[in-house]
């Protein structure tokens, strides 16, 4: 292997870029493949994608998402021969397999609270790590260390642990298997993010624009709506983002505390099952549909995750 | 449109409160802007943590919560450590932090390496690269349990065509020897991407004169490896390996989905161990003892974490 270094007087030589690249793509190939398993398994039929070999090339099915989104009772070819002309082009494939529909799946509603409470504790917990991010970075807080270490540390409790308390004092306050109560629960992880990044976006603008304002006679909070947050908000929106994903992504809190009403996706996702084992195609495109708003914000934030994912603490 | 909502708001502001906000001094108004937040996280995590405390020292069973409660003082302590299963669990993260941290440290470093050559394209393929680490750990989990499904599995497949082993025989998750490295695996394919950022950004920060005085001293590129770049993007690594090992050390959702722990107790790491105490055993007191001695080991893991963050920055 060549040992040249990438900032050496002597830029690295064509040959070193070459080989670096081919690497690199190779390994990026290679991890991207159960991504684009699931993908493609989310189109098979459930024959297809417990074959084998597993099958590359295959006939597209939208079988997978009609199975994620119904319920399905198995019926007697004379019943199905029975009924009127199949209405849809689910209920076409499933009649094929000696099922017919018998309503709606859980899938929506899972999914829905997910977006209710990723969003909801999202919006509470940029709210007070924006304002709380002010006054670490503007006023001089007595303990500030402190008190910023005592936040990020609370990022780093074993969920489990925090979650024997929180299960039983969820149960006394009524919050459990609530919306309410996961929000609640969601924006209390995400503030120590929330503080500690935003607390550097805010420490980049410069003081001069808020003491500018003032001397033009706004008052402090003044300054801080007209000047700062206007000036924060690509490091708001970054943060916000980070607050989506964690909360979007949770399963330990939201496997132990909901069961019901407010279950988010991802601890619904694999108890998604069909006759006789894992509906693979069905969990797959559960996964596809889950998995989709991820990649979008990946691509979004690209250039500061790096920020996102140390606290704030590398910059580039 | 930021600027119209203050002026609506502050229209809006009755006189009197709005008088008071304008003479609020900047100490009042700097503890109006942080209390809420620490009175949250009083709420939903320092209470619930004296409560577990109080909770370590008793018999109490949340599924009979209406039993008596006894004070058993200290000897909850004393079982978890005398706890064979305990001691089996702390072994099994031991052994999945320290192996999931080598491979991604050397994998990650090398990655950052070889892309901090700009070849063309290596934004986009660095992109491509971070995607694994952005997913729900659960979803991954699930997912790759039916990539290593014997057979019909896309991994078990490869590694037939590979070694030649019979399909049937590459049972990753119920094998006892193969199951703690598939959640290694699985790890590591997740969380590279992470060291590799990482380690990236510490290669970037190496001035480039630092490389010219050294090619002026004519230092070999071996030499220039070890003393200037592995030296200096140190701070980076360990800030990587740090945070990765709290994660994983506290590590449940990816491997609950995955092997939930088996087979056996094989993959049954410190918090799966602590769920099937807490949630299936329902042994309350006892588990909340546990889950105070793993917050005060990943406590003491943050302190160190925080005093290298802190000492990244100041580069």
């Amino acid at each position: 292997m060549s040992l040249t270094t990438a900032h050496s007087v002597v830029a690295p030589s064509a040959n070193s870029k070459r080989i670096a690249g081919v690497i690199i793509v190779a390994y990026a190939l290679i991890s991207i493949v159960p991504l684009l398993w699931i993908f493609a398994t989310s189109f098979k039929t459930p024959p297809d994608s417990i074959a084998y070999p597993p099958k590359i090339v295959f006939q597209p099915s939208l079988e997978g998402y009609c199975n994620l989104f119904t319920t399905r009772t198995r019926q007697t070819p004379e019943y199905i021969n029975s009924l009127g002309p199949a209405t849809g082009l689910c209920d076409e494939t499933v009649r094929k397999r000696n099922m017919v529909i018998a309503g709606p799946s859980n899938f929506v509603p899972r999914f829905v609270n997910s977006l209710i409470i990723a969003f909801g504790s999202t919006f509470c917990a940029v709210f007070l790590g924006t304002l709380s991010a002010y006054g670490f970075s503007r006023f001089k807080v007595p303990l500030a260390d402190d008190l910023l270490f005592f936040i990020l540390s609370t990022r780093f409790m074993p969920p489990i642990a925090v979650a024997i308390p929180i299960y039983l004092m969820y149960r006394e306050l009524g919050l459990s298997d609530t919306a309410l109560g996961m929000i609640l629960l969601y924006t209390a992880v995400n503030v120590s993010l929330a503080v500690w990044l935003l607390k550097g976006f805010i420490d980049e603008i410069p003081r001069e624009y808020e003491e500018a304002a003032m001397i033009d006679g706004y008052t402090r909070l003044q300054a801080f709506w007209r000047t700062v947050l206007p000036q924060a908000t690509t490091g708001i929106a970054a943060t916000a983002i980070f607050c989506l994903i964690f909360a979007w992504n949770e399963y330990a809190f939201a496997a132990l505390l909901t069961s019901g009403t407010a279950q988010t996706a991802p601890p619904f996702i694999p108890t998604i099952i069909g006759e006789g084992g894992q509906d693979w195609p069905a969990v797959a495109a559960g996964t596809t549909i889950f998995l989709v708003p991820i990649l979008v914000f990946t691509i979004l934030l690209r250039k500061q995750l790096l920020r996102g994912i140390t606290f704030g603490a590398v910059r580039k | 449109m930021l600027n119209r909502t203050a002026d609506n708001v502050a229209r809006a502001t009755p006189e009197p409160l709005a008088r008071k906000i304008r003479g609020i001094s900047d100490k009042g108004l700097a503890w109006l802007f942080i209390s809420p937040t620490i009175l949250l996280l009083l709420a939903i995590n320092i209470f619930p943590l004296f409560w577990a405390i109080y909770l370590s020292f008793t018999n109490y069973r949340a599924n009979r919560p209406n039993e008596v409660v006894k004070n058993l003082g200290l000897s909850n302590y004393q079982r978890i450590l005398g706890d064979q299963d305990i001691w089996i669990a702390m072994q099994t993260t031991a052994h999945f932090v320290f192996w999931t941290i080598l491979l991604q440290t050397v994998i990650g470093f090398t990655l950052a390496w070889l892309i901090d050559r700009k070849f063309r394209g290596h934004a986009f393929w660095t992109t491509i690269i971070l995607v694994p680490m952005m997913l729900s750990p659960a979803v991954v989990g699930n997912f790759w349990r039916f990539l290593y499904e014997p057979q019909i599995g896309l991994f078990s497949y490869v590694i037939s065509f590979v070694t030649g082993i019979p399909p049937t025989n590459v049972q990753m998750l119920s094998n006892v020897e193969l199951a703690p490295w598939a959640i290694i695996i699985v790890d590591t394919w997740m969380w590279t991407p992470y060291v590799m950022l990482i380690c990236l950004a510490g290669l970037r920060s190496i001035p480039e004169y630092i490389y010219e005085a050294a090619e002026v001293d004519r230092a070999s590129n071996w030499r220039q490896f070890w003393s200037i770049t592995l030296p200096m993007a140190l701070p980076f690594i360990m800030l990587a390996v740090l945070f990765r090992g709290i994660e994983n050390f506290k590590m449940f959702d990816m491997v609950n989905l995955l092997t939930g722990g088996g087979p056996g107790s094989t993959t049954e790491v410190a918090s799966i161990t602590l769920k099937r105490q807490a949630f299936e055993s329902w042994r309350t007191g006892y588990s909340s003892a546990f889950a105070i001695i793993l917050f005060v080991a990943v406590f003491g893991l943050a302190n160190i974490y925080v005093k290298a963050l802190n000492k990244v920055k100041q580069r």
